[in-house]
C-alpha cells in the first residue's frame, strides 16, 4: 500500500520542528530555510500551514527534466531527483503548478521532497501530529489531486 | 502501425516513448541528423562550465534505451514527404512509409544579417558541436563577444563569465532578455551583470564584423566604437526549421500549422516542439513557444493521439521560462506584460536585485515575471493554469505581491481553505 502525507493545517502550532528535522535530514543542519517542507503563517487567520510535495501523479516536475534526473522511487512513489544528473537548469520549479520543487543555490541543484526514503522526518518531529505518514487513500490526496487535475493539460502518465 | 518521427530532441524522444506507452506492437523510428545520442540543447551551458560532460546533456543516460523500448534511432537528415504516399524522404535517399508520422524537427539559429558573421571565429551556441568549438575558443582571459542578450544569449552568458572571459555583450533591444522581462527588471539583469564585470551594450547593433589577423576579430558597434575579440558567440534568436515540411506542402505559418490536435493540414502527419505553431493558454491563439515544457506536452499529446484518435486535445500550453544569469534567478510566465483591462501590482527592490510583478484579470492571476526569486515560483504558473479566483487575495496581492504563497495557499488548497476559512 502506496503511503502518503497527511497535512492537517488544524493541528499545526507553527513550532517549524518539521522544518528543522527536514534540514537535518537533507542538508545536515538546523536551517529552516533548507527545509523542503515549509510552514505559512496565516497572521489575520491565526492559523499555520505546513507544505510540501504531494508526490503527484500527474508529475510535471519529472516530465519537465530535459536531463532525466527526477525519477519515480519504486519503494515509496516518491518523485527523487537524482542530485548527480540534476544540472540546474530549474524548469522543473516552474513547470511544477505547487511550488514545491525548489532552487538551491548553494548546490546548483534543485531539492524537493523525497519522504526520507519512506521514512519522513517531518512527521517523526512534529509533536501534534499534524503531519502523519498513512495510506494513501486515507488521506486528503484525493483532494488536494482536485486542484492538480485542474491545471493538467495531458494524458496519463 | 508505422510511425516515424522526425527529430531527436526533448518532443521527438518523449513522443516515441509515448507512442510504444500506447502501442506496444508497431513499429517506431526516430530520425535525427545530428551524430550524437539524443541530448539536450538546455544543458550545454553547463557542458560549457564542465558542471557535466557530454554525456550529461543525453535526454536518457541508459545506452539501451531506446533499443529496449523497440525504438529505431537513426542519424539521417529528412528531405521531404511523399504525403500522397504517406513516405518519408532522407539525405540518404532511403524511403520510408509511415501510417503516422510526426514532425519534431525543433529550431535552428537565426543567421543575422551582419557582414562577416561568416568569418572563423564567429559561433553560434545551439549545437554540442557549437559547444566544443567554443570551449577551445572561450579560454580564461579570451575577449568574447555575445551578439544577443535573449533567453539564449543569456544562459549562455553565465557559462561564459564561469570560463573568467573578458566579456561584452550586445543587444538591439533597450533590455536584457526583452522576451520575458519588461523594462524594469530587464535592466536590473544588465546592472546586475554589470557589477559582475560584463560590459552591456543594449539597444546596440553589431554592424559588421572585421578579421584583423592573429585570429581576432573586430566588432564594429552601430553606437560607433569597436570591440576587437578572440570569439563572437551570436545567439540572436532561433527559428522553426520549417523548409522540409512547407516544401513537403504542409500549411506553415511561424511554424508548422496544427490543430487542436496537434494535426497538421495532413491527416495523418502531426507537429510537436519548437517547430509547431501550437496553441498559448493565455491567449487562445497559435504560437511558437518554443520551450522545454511546451514540446515535453505537445509531445505527448500528439503521440496519443496518432494512436488513439482524436480523444486528447490539446488545451494550450502556459508560455514560461526561467533563467540563471551570473546568478541571478529571473522567471516569466503567461501574460507578463499584462493585458487590456487588467491591473498589476510590482514590487522592485534594485538593491538586493530583487523583483515581482503580477499580472491580473478580473481576479484572476494571468502573467507574472520575477527576478532573484527561487522558492515556489511554480505556484505562479498553478495560480495561472488553474485559473483560481483570488477574490480579497487580489487587494491584498496588489499590496504585496510577495505574499503570493499565502494566496496560492489560502485559494487553492482545499485542505488550507478548511484551515482558513
Amino acid at each position: 500500500m502506496q503511503k502518503s502525507l497527511n497535512i492537517d493545517p488544524g493541528k499545526c502550532t507553527g513550532c517549524l520542528q518539521c522544518e528543522m528535522a527536514c534540514s537535518l535530514e537533507n542538508e545536515g543542519v538546523f536551517n529552516t530555510s533548507k527545509s523542503r517542507i515549509k510552514v505559512f503563517t496565516f497572521h489575520e487567520e491565526g492559523k499555520f500551514v505546513p507544505y510540501t510535495c504531494t508526490q503527484c501523479d500527474e508529475a510535471w516536475c519529472m516530465h519537465a527534466c530535459p536531463v532525466d534526473a527526477i525519477v519515480v522511487n519504486a519503494v515509496t512513489g516518491s518523485k527523487d531527483v537524482i542530485s548527480d544528473l540534476c544540472v540546474g537548469c530549474k524548469v522543473c520549479t516552474i513547470a511544477c503548478p505547487f511550488g514545491t520543487v525548489n532552487y538551491n543555490a548553494d548546490s546548483g541543484k534543485v531539492v524537493k521532497c523525497d519522504l526520507c526514503g519512506g521514512d519522513p522526518q517531518c512527521v517523526s518531529a512534529c509533536p501534534t501530529n499534524a503531519i502523519t505518514y498513512v495510506d494513501a487513500n486515507a488521506t486528503g490526496l484525493d483532494k488536494m489531486r482536485q486542484w492538480a487535475e485542474k491545471t493538467d493539460n495531458t494524458v496519463g502518465g | 502501425m508505422i510511425y516515424v518521427v522526425v527529430g531527436s530532441g526533448p518532443a521527438g524522444v518523449v513522443a516515441t516513448e509515448q507512442l510504444r506507452k500506447l502501442d506496444p506492437l508497431a513499429h517506431i523510428t526516430m530520425i535525427g541528423a545530428e551524430p550524437e545520442p539524443p541530448y539536450s540543447r538546455m544543458a550545454i551551458p553547463y557542458f560549457l562550465t564542465s558542471k557535466i560532460d557530454e554525456s550529461g546533456t543525453y535526454l536518457r543516460k541508459q545506452a539501451k534505451h531506446f533499443a529496449s523500448r523497440n525504438i529505431d534511432v537513426v542519424q539521417q537528415r529528412a528531405t521531404s514527404i511523399d504525403t500522397e504516399f504517406n513516405r518519408l524522404i532522407t539525405d540518404d535517399g532511403r524511403v520510408r512509409r509511415y501510417d503516422k508520422l510526426l514532425i519534431a524537427t525543433g529550431a535552428s539559429p537565426v543567421v543575422p544579417p551582419v557582414p562577416g558573421i561568416d568569418s572563423p571565429g564567429v559561433h553560434n551556441c545551439w549545437t554540442l558541436e557549437d559547444a566544443r568549438e567554443i570551449v577551445k575558443l572561450a579560454k580564461p582571459g579570451a575577449s568574447v563577444v555575445l551578439m544577443g542578450a535573449g533567453f539564449i544569449g543569456c544562459i549562455i552568458l553565465e557559462s561564459l563569465a564561469l570560463r573568467d572571459v573578458n566579456l561584452t555583450v550586445v543587444e538591439m533591444e533597450n533590455r536584457m532578455v526583452p522576451r520575458m522581462m519588461n523594462d524594469v527588471s530587464g535592466n536590473m539583469i544588465k546592472s546586475w551583470c554589470e557589477q559582475k564585470g560584463v560590459t552591456v551594450h543594449t539597444s546596440t547593433r553589431a554592424e559588421s564584423i572585421e578579421q584583423i589577423g592573429g585570429g581576432k576579430l573586430r566588432v564594429s558597434l552601430s553606437t560607433g566604437g569597436t570591440v576587437d575579440a578572440d570569439l563572437v558567440i551570436s545567439a540572436t534568436g532561433v527559428a522553426p526549421n520549417l523548409g522540409f515540411a512547407s516544401d513537403s506542402g504542409l500549411r506553415t505559418d511561424q511554424g508548422i500549422v496544427v490543430n487542436d490536435y496537434l494535426q497538421t493540414s495532413d491527416a495523418d502527419i502531426y507537429a510537436a516542439g519548437d517547430v509547431c505553431q501550437g496553441k498559448d493558454f493565455n491567449t487562445g491563439e497559435y504560437s511558437v513557444q518554443a520551450i522545454q515544457p511546451t514540446a515535453v506536452e505537445h509531445a505527448k499529446v500528439a503521440a496519443t493521439n496518432m494512436v488513439r484518435g482524436h480523444r486528447t486535445e490539446h488545451v494550450g500550453n502556459v508560455n514560461m521560462n526561467v533563467l540563471d544569469t551570473i546568478g541571478l534567478v529571473s522567471a516569466s510566465f503567461g501574460m507578463w506584460m499584462g493585458v487590456p483591462g487588467g491591473e498589476s501590482s510590482e514590487l522592485v527592490n534594485e538593491k538586493e536585485h530583487k523583483y515581482l510583478n503580477l499580472q491580473f484579470k478580473d481576479d484572476v492571476l494571468v502573467g507574472a515575471s520575477s527576478l532573484g526569486l527561487t522558492q515556489h515560483v511554480g505556484v505562479l504558473r498553478g495560480l495561472i493554469q488553474s485559473k483560481t479566483s483570488l477574490g480579497l487575495w487580489k487587494d491584498r496581492l496588489k499590496k504585496d505581491p510577495m505574499r503570493i504563497m499565502e494566496a496560492y495557499l489560502a485559494c487553492s488548497q482545499s485542505q488550507v481553505s478548511a484551515a482558513t476559512a
